[in-house]
């Protein structure tokens, strides 16, 4: 009895790994041909190193070349613009907000910027800022920011009427009609605009670290292709991709968990 | 019985609306403060040039063509980028959104490798492809194969399924199926995702000619900081804004994204 009961279980669990597994054996298996077209000189071994190379290269990357110290650069960097972008981007988003004139003047200028390739300007800021970790937060801040503003506007705007109406049959000051049902009631947009916005932050600070030769994980992989160590820059750049998609996992779950939490 | 009440006229709309009014003054003001930072000498010497300057480093750009040969170099590679990118990201898209085994065991690898700082590629680009042009599509061509993939497989889900059983119940072929329902169907996130596609590739492209390159837009921008001539890197800057907003406006304006009603 117990034994037919978990039966459909675990084959409801299998059902349910099998894609995934699919999704990792695909990846494993395309490592294996690379590393056999690769031994077997199909490819050229000083073009792409073989998969064993890079795996057995991480840890002399990881401890040669200090990661941790310059993951924790490019964490700082990201931060900080992040913590610049969500004072300014909400503040802006407010602003516009309460005077409707301003929005109507200003909000496709944002959004204009949004598609813009502001990155761009990464050697006017080091002209303007120099070659420091400045102009690696600054860019990461301006790109950042049109997300954060937009997303804050829409939330504001897009509060219901009848949480608006509650608070006024409550005789609630402007003041309290903001903090109290305007700003809760946004939250969760403003978070998809905050995640939005240190996502934009991170991919333009590495480009810039990257482009300028300086601060964190960017830089090791420009210093690496130019010692020509072709496995350690391949190293490289699967760490900072690992990061990546750690960091926006990490995002995306502290949103969740802060828009359950409202 | 005729009714006798009066008719009320809606007043005039006003030469220039206040919104109007209000753009002007902030684009004023800002003009003002940069020219009087200009002239102020309280920042570094050229790094905030007169206005003067910076339109007469426009005018120079523009009336040589040497510029539109770097534009043109640019637009053709930016080009091919999307043309090769595009294409990939469509057929991988159409495939994981009609296939919900594929989606689930390929789809959360795009979603989460689509946001990766793609410029750290550039050092295998050059080591496949080499220093010429080819390195920079390449890395146009990654930059915009990952959003119109996701939005061509979110757009494939959207489908409505009448219109596939339509197809089915006139036994249309799989080619059938893609031009005739699929790519029809899907036509407003197709063209969603090529605006993003076109927004990415043309900053993967410019930004691998800032890196190295010997002609190109990111090419004169990195010459022009090298040299230290600041009218000119703001003068492309300015040209560069404006074509890549205006480039993006259009595609939305061809693919009718313009008229799709917002509710």
């Amino acid at each position: 009895m117990s034994m037919a009961a978990t039966r459909p279980a675990r084959r409801f669990t299998l059902n349910r790994a099998l894609p995934a597994l699919t999704g990792l054996g695909t990846v494993v298996v395309f490592f294996l041909l690379m590393e056999l077209a690769i031994r077997t000189n199909l490819l050229s071994q000083f073009i792409v190193p073989p998969p064993s190379e890079i795996i057995a290269s991480f840890p002399r990357v990881i401890v040669e070349e200090h990661v941790l110290n310059r993951f924790m650069l490019t964490l700082g960097e990201c931060l900080a613009a992040g913590v610049m972008l969500t004072v300014v981007g909400v503040s802006l988003g407010v602003l516009m907000q309460r005077f409707k004139l301003l929005q109507q003047a200003c909000e496709t200028w944002v959004a204009a910027l949004a598609s813009a390739p502001v990155v761009l300007c990464y050697p006017l800021f080091l002209v303007i800022f120099g070659r420091n970790a400045w102009t690696i937060i600054m860019m990461g801040f301006v790109a950042g920011l049109p997300p954060v503003i937009l997303k804050t506007l829409e939330g504001i705007t897009g509060v219901r009427r009848v949480l608006v109406n509650v608070g006024r049959s409550f005789k609630l000051t402007e003041s309290q009609q903001f903090w109290k049902i305007l700003f809760p009631a946004a939250l969760p947009n403003i978070f998809v605009g905050i995640r939005l916005g240190l996502i934009f932050a991170l991919i333009n600070v590495v480009g810039v670290e990257f482009l300028i030769n300086f601060g964190g994980l960017g830089q090791l992989i420009n210093e690496l292709a130019e010692r020509y160590d072709l496995a350690g820059t391949y190293a490289a750049i699967c760490f900072v991709v690992l990061v990546s998609v750690l960091f926006f996992m990490a995002v995306e779950k502290a949103e969740r968990w802060l828009t359950r939490a409202e | 019985m005729a009714d006798t009440s009066r008719v009320t006229l809606p007043a005039p709309a006003p030469m220039v609306s206040q919104v109007t009014m209000l753009r002007v003054a902030i684009i004023l003001t800002v003009l003002a403060v940069w020219e009087f930072l200009s002239r102020s000498g309280w920042l570094y010497r050229d790094v905030v040039p007169s206005l003067l300057a910076i339109g007469r480093a426009l005018i120079d750009l523009l009336t040589h063509g040497d510029y539109y040969f770097n534009l043109a170099v640019t637009a053709g590679e930016v080009g091919a980028a999307l043309a090769i990118g595009g294409s990939l990201g469509l057929i991988v898209g159409i495939a994981l959104g009609a296939n919900r085994f594929l989606s689930k065991a390929f789809e959360s690898y795009l979603y989460y490798l689509g946001p990766t700082p793609k410029i750290i590629f550039f050092p295998i680009m050059i080591m496949w492809f080499g220093v010429g042009p080819g390195s920079k599509i390449a890395l146009g061509t990654l930059s915009c194969f990952f959003p119109v993939a996701l939005s061509a497989a979110a757009g494939m889900r959207q489908i409505d399924k009448t219109l596939i059983k339509v197809g089915r119940s006139f036994r249309a072929t799989t080619m059938q199926m893609v031009f005739k329902i699929y790519l029809p169907a899907m036509r407003h996130p197709i063209i969603n995702g090529v605006r993003l596609g076109l927004g990415v590739a043309l900053i993967g492209t410019l930004l691998a000619e800032t890196k190295l390159s010997n002609k190109g837009i990111g090419f004169l921008i990195i010459q022009a900081y090298s040299i230290f001539d600041m009218p000119r890197m703001y003068a492309m800057l300015i040209i560069l804004f404006i074509l890549s907003i205006g480039a993006n406006s259009l595609v939305g304006h061809f693919g009718g994204l313009d008229n799709i009603k917002r509710s």
